[in-house]
C-alpha cells in the first residue's frame, strides 16, 4: 500500500507539470507587451528594447517557464498589474470567503444528497423516486446564478430570511451572521452538487442492494435501516466519493459565479474583476491555485479509497 | 436462432396480458422512451423559436428606445423592456439564437476532435500516455476557470467563446472514446479481423468507428447542454459573447444591476436558458438510456 501511495503521489507531477505549462503559456502568449506599458507613450523603440531585456523578457519560451516555475514553487505567482501588489498577498486577503463557502456547501450537499439517493434506491420505480430524479435532472440544467437569484428573491427580498448580499468573516464567538450570509450562496451553489451525488449514490445503492449479502442480511432479519445505512451504503462509498472529487471541479467553477451574484469578496470576485481589467498575472495565479486544489482534493480521495475500502490493492 | 425459439414459444403462453390497444406510432415511442419525446419535442420547439425569430412577434433586439425604457411585462411589450429600453422578448428570442449556435457547435466540434484523439490515443500506443497526461492536465483545471483564461486572452466574440469552451469539453469525449477503443480491442471479432490480416484503418472505420457512435452521440447532448451553461455564465461574468450580441448571459448581465427593483429582466432569459438546457439533458438521458444500456445501469 505504500508503494501505491508513492506511486499516486508520484503520479500526480506531470499532471500538475502539464497544468503549469498550460497556464505560463496563457500569461506568455496574453496580448499587451508588458515592457511597452511599463516604458509609456514616449519611449522610444530602443528603450523598449532595453526594458524588455531588463525584465528579461527577450529570452526564450523555456527559459522563462523554468524561471518562472521556479518563482510559482516558491511561492511568488507575480505582480498585480493593476495594484502592483503581490498576487500571493491578493489571494490571501480573499481566500476566506471561498473557502468558508466550499465547505458550507460541500456539507450542505453531501448530507442532503446522499439520504436523498439512498432514498431513491430504496423506493426504487414508487414516485419519491422519480421526484428525486427529476430533481436531480433539474440541478444539472439550472445554472447556479439562475438559482442563486431565485433562492434571493424569495428568501431574501420577499421572505426577508436571509440578507440579499454581502459576507460576514467567520468568527468563533458569534458564527451567526457568517452563516446566514452564506447559507443561500450555499444552497445555489450546492443544488448542482445534490444532482451529481444523488444520481451516483442512487445508481451505486442500485447495484450494492442486489447483491446476494444484502438478501441474506434479509434473510437473516436485518431491519430495512441497517440494511440501507450499514451493509449498503457502506460499500457504495467509493463511486460517492470519487465523484465528490470529481465534481469539485464544478464546485471551484460555480463557486466563482455564486460570490459575483451574492456579492461576496472572495478569490471568485477577484478573477472576475481581474478580467473585466485584463490583470493577467491575478487571472493566471487563481486559474493555477484552484487547479492545484483541484488535483490535490482528487489525490486526497484516491488515497482515502486505500483507507475505506480494504478489498482495493494495489 | 434464438428469435425462432421465441416465436415458436410465444403462443404457449397463457394469455392473461389484457390486448394492447391498438396506439398510433407516435404515442407509441412516447410512451416506450417519454424523455427522448418529451425532451426532442421541446428542443424542437426552442429550434423553431431560434429560426423563426424574425416573424414570431420581434422587433429588432438591438433598437434602443430611451423614452420606453424599464417598462414592466404588457401587451407590447410582452417580457417589459431594459434599462436602454430594448424589447426583452424580442431579444430573449434572439438570444436562442446564440444558445443554440454556441451549443451545437461545441457539440459538433468536441465531438469530432475528441473522437480522433481518443482513436489516436487508443491505437498508437507510444502516444497515448503522452496524449492522456495531456488530457489529465486540461481537465484538472476547473472547465469554467479554464474557459475564462482562455477568453482572457482573446476578444468576446461568438467564435471566441466556441473555441474556448471546445478546448474545455474535448478531454472528456477522448478520454470516452479511448476507453470504448480499448475495450473494443479486446473483442473477439476485432481480434479476428486483426488476424484474418484486416488494415488498421479498415479496422477503425468498420469495427471501432461505429461502436463509438452511441456513446459520442450521448455525450454530444450533455455537452451541448453543459456548452449553454458556460456560455451564459462566462457571458454573465463579462467573459463570453461581447454585449452587442443579445444571449441570454448578457441580457442576466445587464439585468444584474437591477435585479432587486426590476427582477423581469433577469427573470425571462433565465427561465429560458433553463427550458432550454433541460430539454436537451432530457434527451440526452433518453437517448442514454436507448442507446447505451449498460451505461444507463451505471449511471
Amino acid at each position: 500500500m505504500f508503494a501505491y501511495i508513492v506511486r499516486r503521489i508520484v503520479a500526480t507531477i506531470p499532471v500538475v507539470a502539464i497544468v503549469a505549462l498550460f497556464i505560463f503559456s496563457l500569461l506568455y502568449f496574453a496580448p499587451g507587451d508588458p515592457a511597452a506599458i511599463i516604458a509609456g507613450d514616449q519611449a522610444s523603440p530602443a528603450d523598449v528594447e532595453r526594458i524588455r531585456a531588463s525584465l528579461g523578457l527577450d529570452r526564450p519560451f523555456v527559459v522563462r517557464f523554468a524561471e518562472w516555475s521556479w518563482q510559482v514553487l516558491h511561492g511568488d505567482l507575480g505582480v498585480s498589474i493593476f495594484t502592483n501588489l503581490p498576487v500571493t498577498k491578493m489571494i490571501g486577503q480573499r481566500i476566506e470567503p471561498t473557502v468558508s463557502l466550499m465547505l458550507l456547501t460541500l456539507l450542505l450537499a453531501i448530507s442532503t444528497a446522499v439520504p436523498l439517493g439512498v432514498l431513491a434506491a430504496w423506493k426504487q420505480g414508487t414516485w419519491i423516486d422519480r421526484l428525486v430524479m427529476m430533481i436531480a435532472v433539474s440541478g444539472f440544467s439550472v445554472p447556479v446564478f439562475v438559482v442563486g437569484y431565485i433562492l434571493a428573491y424569495v428568501f431574501a427580498l420577499s421572505l426577508d430570511w436571509f440578507p440579499v448580499q454581502g459576507y460576514t468573516p467567520f468568527s468563533l464567538s458569534d458564527p451567526l451572521p457568517w452563516l446566514r450570509n452564506l447559507i443561500l450562496p450555499a444552497m445555489a451553489l450546492g443544488l448542482a452538487f445534490v444532482a451529481l451525488i444523488a444520481r451516483i449514490t442512487r445508481a451505486t445503492m442500485l447495484e450494492v442492494l442486489s447483491q446476494d449479502y444484502i438478501r441474506t442480511a434479509r434473510a437473516k432479519g436485518v431491519g430495512q435501516r441497517p440494511i440501507l445505512f450499514l451493509h449498503a451504503l457502506k460499500n457504495a462509498a467509493v463511486p460517492i466519493v470519487t465523484i465528490i472529487g470529481i465534481g469539485f471541479a464544478g464546485l471551484i467553477g460555480g463557486a466563482v459565479v455564486t460570490e459575483s451574484v451574492f456579492a461576496i469578496p472572495g478569490v471568485g470576485r477577484l478573477v472576475v474583476d481581474a478580467i473585466l481589467r485584463r490583470d493577467y498575472p491575478i487571472i493566471q495565479g487563481v486559474v493555477l491555485i484552484l487547479s492545484f486544489v483541484y488535483v490535490l482534493v482528487n489525490l486526497g480521495v484516491d488515497l482515502l479509497y486505500t483507507l475505506f475500502d480494504p478489498r482495493i490493492r494495489y | 436462432m434464438s428469435s425462432t425459439t421465441l416465436h415458436a414459444a410465444a403462443p404457449e403462453l397463457p394469455d392473461v396480458l389484457p390486448p394492447r390497444k391498438a396506439r398510433g406510432r407516435v404515442a407509441m415511442f412516447a410512451y416506450r422512451h417519454p424523455s427522448i419525446f418529451v425532451g426532442g419535442l421541446l428542443v424542437a420547439l426552442i429550434l423553431a423559436s431560434a429560426v423563426f425569430a424574425p416573424w414570431l412577434g420581434t422587433v429588432d433586439p438591438t433598437a434602443l428606445a430611451p423614452a420606453k425604457r424599464l417598462r414592466l411585462p404588457s401587451e407590447t411589450y410582452w417580457f417589459g423592456t431594459d434599462m436602454l429600453g430594448r424589447d426583452i422578448y424580442s431579444r430573449v428570442l434572439y438570444g436562442t439564437r446564440v444558445s443554440l449556435q454556441v451549443g451545437i457547435s461545441v457539440a459538433f466540434f468536441a465531438s469530432i476532435i475528441g473522437m480522433f484523439i481518443g482513436l489516436t490515443s487508443g491505437f498508437v500506443r507510444i502516444l497515448d500516455t503522452v496524449v492522456m497526461r495531456v488530457m489529465d492536465g486540461l481537465m484538472s483545471i476547473p472547465g469554467i476557470l479554464l474557459a475564462i483564461a482562455l477568453m482572457a486572452l482573446t476578444r468576446g466574440s461568438v467564435g471566441n467563446v466556441i473555441i474556448a469552451i471546445t478546448i474545455t469539453e474535448v478531454p472528456r469525449v477522448s478520454r470516452l472514446v479511448r476507453g470504448v477503443v480499448l475495450s473494443l480491442r479486446e473483442q473477439p471479432y476485432v481480434e479476428a479481423a486483426v488476424a484474418a490480416g484486416t488494415r488498421v484503418p479498415k479496422i477503425i472505420w468498420k469495427h471501432i468507428l461505429p461502436n463509438t457512435l452511441a456513446p459520442i452521440t450521448v455525450q454530444a447532448t450533455f455537452i451541448c447542454a453543459s456548452a449553454m451553461i458556460t456560455e451564459a455564465t462566462l457571458s454573465f461574468i463579462g467573459a463570453g459573447t461581447p454585449p452587442t450580441i443579445p444571449s441570454w448571459g448578457n441580457i442576466m448581465a445587464e439585468g444584474r444591476a437591477l435585479w432587486q427593483v426590476k427582477p423581469f429582466i433577469v427573470f425571462f432569459p433565465a427561465v429560458f436558458l433553463s427550458v432550454t438546457v433541460l430539454s436537451v439533458n432530457l434527451l440526452g438521458d433518453g437517448l442514454r438510456d436507448a442507446l447505451d444500456p449498460r451505461m444507463a445501469k451505471k449511471i
